[in-house]
């Protein structure tokens, strides 16, 4: 078993129009940038793909990463749970001339849904949203005397997710507050592509130590030098 | 008037003397995260971060971040000894399973009844809602930092918010730039106020009965200027 793939571009080569695509990170950590522009070169020379519903936290900050996407006009609807950033204009502009959809979910809210789609539990129950606008048209029920209401799990095609270390068998490791997301979303695509910044032999990670075993995983691609979405939107760089 | 009103250092302080030793807290992002700031000597207290973190620690210096150690406000942040890190939703988990001890918020209205308002003011813009909605409930206890009126002077504490609600009956004490109000059975019973302040201005800048349970204490802080 080898899930290691040569090179960005040979990663993102099954997305497909219409794709539903989770992307990790919260903010610039764990963000898979390095992939998300592979997938942005491949719109570009083919027009494909198109269409897409983006999970992530936010929806984009400056003009790269997500937010670059977003410009590039392969996004359709955004799955996150706070659209703004410090710069926030790429979706700003699309959402407001109606170019773009968004779904709100409060954020503990779309990481237990992207679990359960992982863990077939199609629905749970949570106080999350209970009275809000956030909750209309879903099922409540009480639970002991309080009420909870009904949530779905959320599937996706593919997943995007930036990690540390990342053996053949798809074993992966993250660096401090960048696993946010990534395990969770591993588990909840039907296919999930790991960045990694150093890919490792077999028995290179301490089994005690990994932290998506490779089961949830699909392709592993080496990133070596991945470079940070705060420092490159500081910097002024747009994709 | 013969009173000032606290600044949010003030109120953020007054806060902090309310967590106990080996507290874990959450602190909404903003102005709450100043009550860190105010931690009583001999305490320990561990914070936590939405993004999968327990136990960090002050802002690095400036140009020594780690882009991928940063806090739900996407500041970076650093680690105390020992932190630890987890998954998102390993991290809501700890939220809505009633782990936490304290979170503390911000506020645009808190209702007589705990309902608490604080992620839009209207429908119009951009909604974004973060982790406002799952933070109101779990912890043990749900505080607010908040001025006592708007900066046109409307009441803050009322009887009904008319902003979109974050969360039903989740709130259970306000530290304001005025007083200190717990939530009990559906009303505001008023703990502390400002000295000078008197009861008939404080329920006129109140929009819904302050009630009164025992004695009120007076709301006094370090000068913090």
């Amino acid at each position: 078993m080898d899930k290691t793939i040569a090179c960005l571009a040979d990663a993102v080569t099954d997305i497909h129009d219409d794709a539903v695509l989770m992307i990790g990170g919260f903010g610039g950590s764990g963000a898979p940038i390095e992939l998300i522009h592979a997938l942005i070169d491949r719109f570009r020379a083919t027009g494909s793909p198109k269409n897409l519903t983006v999970v992530n936290n936010n929806a984009g900050n400056g003009g790269i990463g997500i937010a670059a996407m977003i410009r590039a006009g392969m996004v359709r609807k955004i799955i996150c749970s706070y659209p703004r950033t410090s710069q926030p204009e790429s979706f700003t502009s699309k959402y407001l001339s109606g170019e773009i959809e968004l779904e709100l979910v409060p954020q503990g809210t779309l990481s237990e849904r992207i679990r359960a789609a992982g863990a077939g539990i199609p629905a749970f129950f949570t106080p999350t949203s209970y009275g809000t606008e956030l909750s209309e048209g879903k099922q409540i029920q009480e639970f002991d005397g309080k009420p909870y209401v009904m949530e779905r799990w959320l599937k996706a095609d593919f997943a995007f997710v930036k990690a540390e270390l990342g053996d053949p068998h798809g074993n992966l490791t993250y660096r401090l507050a960048a696993r946010n997301f990534n395990p969770s979303m591993c588990m909840a695509a039907k296919t999930t592509i790991a960045q990694v910044t150093r890919t490792v032999p077999l028995g290179g990670i301490d089994p005690e130590q990994v932290i998506t075993p490779g089961i949830f995983v699909n392709g592993v691609v080496e990133v070596p030098n991945p470079r940070q979405e705060e420092d490159r939107v500081r910097a002024g760089e747009v994709y | 008037m013969g009173w000032q009103k606290l600044t949010n250092a003030q109120i953020a302080w007054r806060a902090a003397q309310d967590i106990e030793d080996g507290a874990y807290v959450n602190l909404g992002i903003g102005f709450p995260e100043m009550v860190a700031k105010f931690q009583p000597e001999g305490r320990d207290v561990i914070y936590h971060s939405e993004n999968g973190i327990l136990g960090f620690g002050e802002a690095p210096p400036e140009g020594e971040e780690d882009w991928d150690l940063i806090n739900a406000g996407k500041k970076a942040v650093t680690l105390n000894p020992g932190a630890s890190i987890f998954h998102h939703t390993d991290s809501f988990a700890m939220v809505r399973g009633g782990h936490l001890d304290v979170a503390i918020l911000g506020a645009y209205q808190v209702a007589q009844n705990g309902d608490l308002a604080n992620w839009r003011i209207g429908t119009k813009g951009i909604p974004a809602v973060g982790g406002a909605m799952d933070l109101v409930h779990g912890a043990g206890r749900v505080a607010v930092v908040t001025d006592h009126v708007t900066k046109d002077g409307k009441p803050k504490l009322v009887e009904s918010c008319s902003f979109p609600l974050t969360g039903v009956g989740c709130v259970t004490r306000v530290y304001s730039s005025l007083a200190v109000v717990d939530i009990e059975a559906g009303r505001f019973v008023l703990r502390e106020k400002l000295a000078r302040i008197s009861m008939d201005e404080l329920q006129s800048l109140t929009g819904a009965p302050l009630h009164l349970d025992g004695n009120v204490g007076d709301l006094v802080t370090p000068d913090l200027s």
